[in-house]
C-alpha cells in the first residue's frame, strides 16, 4: 500500500509539472523551454543529495539502503536502447511513467500505447540473445 | 489555494520527483524505475515465454503497485487538481508545430494524437502503436527509462544511465526533426 501512495504522489507530480504533455516534450526537444530540463536536472540533483544522505544507512525495516550499480559491459545497450527509446518518446511524448498517469487521467487511448509497449518488451525478450549488450 | 490547480514550476516538482529515489529506499530498499513493469506484465502472462520473461515476477509486486499508484495519481491530478486555465505552449514551439500541421494547442494532451479516432490514421498508428513499441523495446534494451536512468541513474551518477539519457535525446531529436514532419 505504501508503494501505491508513493506512485500516486509521483503521478500527481508528473501531472502538475505537465511532464505528461506531448507539448512540453516538443518544447524540450526543440530547445524552446527550460521547463523539462529544469525538471529533469533538479530531480537528478535532489535525488543525488538524498542518496548521499541515505546510502549505507539502515531504513526503518533494517535494510541497508543501496542502489545496485548498473553493469556497463560494452555500453552499447545503453546507447542503442536509449536511441530506440528516444525515437518512441520523441514521437509520442510519452514514457512509461506518464502512460500509466494518462490512463488514470482518462485518456483511454493511452492503453493502446501501453499494449504496444508490452509488445515491444516481448520483442526485445525474443531478440535479446542476438543483440549486443 | 490556487497554487494547487496551477501548473507547478520545475523547481518545486523536480526536486520532489527526485526525492522519490531515497524515499523508495527508505520504504523498502527499492530502486526507482517504471519500465520494469512492462517486463513484469509480460512475465505474468500465461503460456510459453522467452527466457527473459521467465522469472518470479511476484517478487516485483511493489513495482506494479507503484504503477497502480501512477494511475491513481493521474486520476487525482486530472479531477481534483486540474488547471482550469487554457494550456500554454511556448510561442516558438507553437509556430514550429503549426508549420508541420498541428492545429490544436488547447489541451495538455493533444487531441490530434491521443484520441480513438486517430487510431484509424497513419499518424495515429505511427505515434501510438509505433511509438509504444519503440518505447517498450528500447526501455528494456537500455535497461531503464526516463525514471530509472533519467532520475535514479543520474542521481546515482551511473555512467550507463548518462549514456542512456544521451541516447534518449538523440532518438528524440531524430523523431522531432526528421520523423514528425513526415507523418503529420
Amino acid at each position: 500500500m505504501r508503494y501505491v501512495l508513493a506512485g500516486a504522489a509521483f503521478g500527481i507530480l508528473l501531472t502538475k509539472s505537465e511532464a505528461i504533455s506531448w507539448f512540453r516534450m516538443q518544447e524540450m526537444f526543440r530547445f524552446q523551454s527550460f521547463h523539462m530540463y529544469g525538471l529533469l536536472f533538479s530531480a537528478a540533483g535532489a535525488g543525488a543529495l538524498g542518496l548521499r544522505f541515505v546510502k549505507g544507512r539502515k531504513n526503518p525495516r533494517g535494510e541497508t539502503m543501496t542502489l545496485a550499480p548498473k553493469k556497463i559491459g560494452t555500453g552499447i545497450r545503453y546507447l542503442a536502447g536509449g536511441i530506440i527509446f528516444g525515437l518512441g518518446w520523441g514521437l509520442s511524448g510519452v514514457c512509461p511513467g506518464p502512460v500509466f498517469t494518462l490512463i488514470g487521467r482518462g485518456v483511454g487511448v493511452a492503453a493502446v500505447f501501453l499494449l504496444s509497449a508490452l509488445a515491444g518488451t516481448w520483442a526485445y525478450a525474443v531478440l535479446r540473445p542476438r543483440l549486443p549488450h | 489555494m490556487d497554487w494547487i490547480t496551477r501548473p507547478w514550476p520545475w523547481w518545486i516538482a523536480g526536486p520532489l520527483l527526485g526525492l522519490m529515489v531515497p524515499l523508495l529506499l527508505w520504504l523498502g530498499n527499492r530502486p526507482l524505475g517504471i519500465s520494469g513493469n512492462l517486463r513484469h506484465l509480460c512475465a505474468a502472462l500465461p503460456g510459453s515465454k522467452p527466457d527473459f520473461l521467465r522469472y518470479e515476477w511476484r517478487t516485483q509486486i511493489w513495482n506494479l503497485l507503484f504503477a497502480a499508484g501512477l494511475v491513481l495519481g493521474g486520476w487525482i491530478g486530472g479531477h481534483w487538481l486540474a488547471d482550469p486555465d487554457p494550456f500554454v505552449v511556448a510561442a516558438t514551439t507553437r509556430a514550429d508545430l503549426a508549420a508541420i500541421g498541428v492545429t490544436r494547442f488547447d489541451a495538455m494532451v493533444p487531441v490530434e494524437i491521443f484520441s480513438w479516432d486517430m487510431l484509424g490514421t497513419a499518424r495515429g498508428l505511427v505515434i501510438l502503436i509505433g511509438g509504444g513499441f519503440l518505447v517498450g523495446f528500447g526501455a528494456r534494451y537500455a535497461g531503464g527509462c526516463t525514471s530509472g536512468h533519467g532520475v535514479a541513474g543520474l542521481a546515482d551518477l551511473q555512467i550507463g544511465s548518462l549514456v542512456a539519457v544521451v541516447g534518449f535525446f538523440i532518438g528524440g531529436l531524430i523523431a522531432t526533426f526528421l520523423l514528425l514532419p513526415r507523418i503529420w
